[in-house]
């Protein structure tokens, strides 16, 4: 359906600095690539229409195109691992707690050469083990288990073999009976079998594969991963502690690898004296409970013994890992704002959609002192927010979600290409194939709902919008008022910090501004405390605790935690994030509601259609007489392209008790939403029988404003939905005028209070 | 006891649903949709958009993602509340057995 598709290197380039694009021809063999600035991808003919002028540029061109694939699969390997066939004999254990037992040849540990079939592969198929001996000549010797192993639950696992006297046994030994369960089996006897020499990495969690990529990935926690020379029975395999190996073991160690040690990071420690580090790929999760986790400590940090297993998943992606087609150097005058790379490779038909938006944005220059004379707005562009919903899929593995947009649920071409390739990685709101939460979202791969002409089956009856294109109305608006804005990104905040923000008189947010890390909350608030005037242009925003990762660029972490809305949860000891050992979940639960930076916090959602906003006797304060200004009227965005009003999809408003400041002025609320505008489960502690917007009082948007004590200022809208009012009548209404008048009073000098 | 729908009495609801198929609705009407956007096969209705606001194609998403989706090849909707129209007539005939010989409430024949 989708003909083209691709990504860059980055999402924020600074002028002066390169940025690459990585690109996946579907069909034909050449394609036509040009610039283009974003100012509104939304198709929607209600609206003024795609905005997405050419920028000129030596990009303009045809190029040759082919088809790439992503390796999806997360795996630990060992590079350059010698041959096993050195030793007469070797024995190998892990404990191992299966996710997808239903799925055949999933390799828990390999040193294997699949074009000549030499060497060895542990393998669980429909959770029976099975190990394999292969002599590189076409001779492979297979032996295996009866017993099943179960999903989630513990079992140590070992094998031996000796080649010269021909023998072997294999065991799966489950760490908890179960009353009528046979999940546990041994086995012992003579082995016919060569072993060929194998000189390639030794893996774990998947095996390589003739074609080169890495295959037969393990669904599962993997724990203490250790192979010897020698004869070892299962015994002794069973009890061996890689951190602490007995001396008979660590005699005859050829790896021990501690998955407790560095979870930072994608580095394995091998406890063995041959210090032989492994490397995991694909990011597979990482401080996570292993068998021996007693429940009295929750940190991996208090406790790393206890969290010694990596959870490995099948469809795990950390970077896609195509070569670079396009690179484009960014002139040192470049204007800061949206922009996209435009493909095209053809007509777009009703069965194909033949051109693709790759959407980046031209930051400040990266030096505080090439920064003179900026603009004193900055839009913050959420991307940490565009990382978190990418490839976001809930509509394709999730059932029930109909009811929840109270419509059809919507595929464009985008969507079936999404369907058919889920090798792309999911989203933070996704889960693996296995059922387990996925806690890490990249950018360094497709984002395929993150984009110009994306209309979202999540956003809103109309023009269907949410996150990056919904973003787009702003900058359409921007652009039809003339407003001077620069862009920063979420990850220019969350390296930059403080620094970044402090010669901005006025930061103006996306709709939906919802992940935040600890640099980049610590910044925004150190700003405000210093003077910024914050536009808070959406809602749910400052949500979520994410962890940017130490080394890797482009990924971040969130934990599900105890509360909020969650289209998964994490496990019970597994809160803490493993890129930095933050406790991860909401702000709210830290400490941070969002009511602490923006004045208001997340009270509801819902996602078919939005209402309008009815005038508070707050509006009349001469404290805020320049927001109304030209605005008498009663009612206030009853229009828009997204539900059709400008409260709507994800709602905030006042909460004292969370942290709204006592000058807190509530200059209208919303009204009229229906059933399917629900009240969200961290503002009730028991189950109410009217959580939808037609019974619940409390649900709805405040739209709001402060001043703070240092001359800043803090305007908040409440809803995802206000910035999709922003187009209506041709940029000319209440909701248009209010966010008018607020900016242009937050760019003047003159402080607040 | 999950609700079963009674064509007597949620008969009531199928012109609610007629004159809006998107929008805010009545507990009953929410009840029945509620209702009829239940397959217990784990099979799933879409709506595949193939131009932009202007056409639509019905689909069926499997249980098992590595089963491909299958479109209907028509009708083709110009209207998207006439694909709502269409499967809301669909799921209550599978619910009740009877059919709603009715076309969707536009503004043309309201």
């Amino acid at each position: 359906m989708l003909k083209i598709v691709g990504y860059p290197d980055r999402y924020s380039v600074a002028p002066g600095e390169k940025i690459a694009f990585h690109i996946s021809l579907e069909e034909g063999e050449a394609y036509e690539a040009r610039l283009v600035r974003v100012l509104n991808g939304d198709s929607n003919p209600n609206g003024p229409g795609l905005d997405l002028p050419h920028l000129p540029s030596e990009v303009d061109g045809h190029y040759p195109g082919s088809v790439k694939r992503a390796d999806a699969g997360s795996f630990m390997l060992v590079e350059g691992f010698p041959p096993l066939a050195a030793y007469a004999a070797f024995s190998f254990r892990a404990v191992v707690w299966p996710t997808l037992t239903a799925r055949y040849s999933q390799v828990v540990a390999a040193h294997w050469d699949a074009e000549r079939g030499a060497g060895f592969k542990l393998t669980a198929s429909e959770g029976r083990l099975s190990l394999a001996i292969g002599d590189g000549m076409g001779s492979v010797v297979e032996e295996s288990l009866d017993a099943r192993m179960l999903d989630r639950k513990w079992y140590v696992i070992s094998f031996a073999v000796d080649l010269v006297v021909g023998r072997f046994h294999l065991s799966q030994q489950a760490l908890q009976a179960d009353a009528g369960v046979f999940d546990s089996g041994y086995r012992e006897g003579a082995l016919n079998a060569v072993l060929g020499v194998t000189t390639g990495s030794l893996t774990f969690a998947g095996a390589s594969m003739a074609d080169g990529t890495v295959g037969e990935h393990f669904n599962g926690k993997i724990d203490g991963p250790a192979l010897f020379e020698g004869f070892h029975d299962a015994v002794s395999l069973a009890a061996a502690d890689v951190a602490a190996l007995s001396p008979m073991l660590a005699a005859t160690a050829l790896g021990a690898w501690d998955f407790s040690d560095g979870i930072r990071t994608i580095r394995v420690t091998d406890r063995s004296p041959l210090r032989r580090t492994g490397v995991l790929v694909n990011l597979p999760a990482r401080g996570m409970r292993g068998p021996h986790w007693t429940g009295t400590h929750h940190s991996w940090q208090t406790a790393p013994a206890e969290y010694g297993a990596v959870h490995f998943h099948e469809d795990d992606l950390y970077d896609a890992g195509w070569p670079a087609d396009i690179t484009w150097s960014v002139p040192e005058d470049a204007r800061s704002g949206a922009y996209a790379l435009h493909l095209r490779c053809g007509e777009n038909t009703h069965d194909a959609m033949r051109e693709t938006y790759i959407p980046f944005f031209i930051r400040p220059p990266r030096a505080a002192t090439a920064r003179k004379n900026r603009p004193k707005l900055a839009f913050l562009a959420p991307t940490a927010s565009y990382m978190a919903y990418a490839n976001h899929g809930e509509h394709i593995t999730v059932r029930g979600v109909e009811r929840m947009m109270g419509r059809l649920l919507h595929f464009g071409h985008q969507d079936v290409y999404l369907y058919d390739h889920p090798e792309l990685g999911h989203s933070l709101y996704d889960k693996h194939a296995d059922g387990s939460g996925i806690c890490y979202s990249s950018r360094v791969r497709p984002n395929i709902n993150c984009a110009p002409r994306y209309h979202s089956w999540l956003g809103g009856d109309g023009s269907s919008l949410y996150q990056y294109n919904a973003d787009t109305h702003l900058f359409g608006w921007l652009a039809h008022h003339g407003v001077d804005y620069d862009v920063i990104t979420d990850e220019d905040l969350h390296h930059e910090g403080y620094e970044l923000l402090k010669d901005y008189r006025v930061v103006m947010t996306g709709s939906h501004p919802e992940y935040h890390s600890t640099q980049m909350w610590d910044a925004m608030k150190a700003w405000l405390d210093r003077g910024g005037r914050l536009m808070y242009m959406g809602g749910n925003g400052w949500y979520w605790r994410i962890a940017f990762h130490d080394d890797l660029p482009g990924v971040i972490e969130v934990r599900r935690a105890e509360d909020g809305i969650r289209s998964w949860e994490a496990d019970p000891g597994e809160y803490y994030h493993s890129f930095n050992g933050e406790y991860g979940g909401l702000w709210r639960r830290c400490g941070r509601p969002p009511n602490m930076m923006a004045g208001i916090g997340f009270v509801a959602q819902g996602f078919n259609v939005s209402s309008y906003y009815r005038r508070a006797p707050d509006a009349e304060n001469p404290r805020v007489s320049f927001i109304f200004d030209g605005v008498p009227d009663e009612i206030i965005g009853d229009f828009g392209l997204i539900g059709g009003g400008a409260a709507g999809i994800e709602l905030d408003c006042i909460n004292r008790l969370l942290g709204s400041p006592p000058n807190i002025l509530r200059l209208a609320s919303s009204e009229g939403h229906g059933a399917l505008m629900l009240l969200v489960n961290e503002e009730f502690t028991a189950t109410q029988p009217n959580l939808g917007g037609d019974q619940n009082e409390r649900v709805r948007a405040d739209l709001t404003f402060a001043e703070t004590p240092s001359g800043g200022a803090i305007f908040a809208t409440g809803s995802i939905a206000w910035i999709g009012s922003l187009p209506s009548h041709g940029y000319e209404n209440n909701v248009s005028r209010i966010t008018l008048n607020t900016l242009r009073r937050f760019l003047e000098e003159q402080p607040f209070g | 006891m999950r609700y079963k729908i009674d064509p007597d009495s949620d008969r009531v609801f199928i012109e609610e649903f007629r004159r809006n198929p998107v929008g805010n609705h009545s507990p009953g009407l929410m009840r029945v949709l509620n209702t009829l956007r239940y397959d217990p096969s784990g099979r799933q209705i879409v709506l595949f958009c193939r131009k932009p606001f202007a056409e639509w194609q019905i689909g069926e998403m499997p249980a098992d993602r590595r089963e491909p989706l299958v479109f209907e090849d028509s009708p083709i909707f110009t209207n998207r509340d006439e694909a709502e129209w269409e499967i809301f007539r669909r799921r209550w005939r599978a619910a009740t057995g009877e059919d709603i010989n009715l076309p969707l409430k536009s503004p043309e024949n309201a």
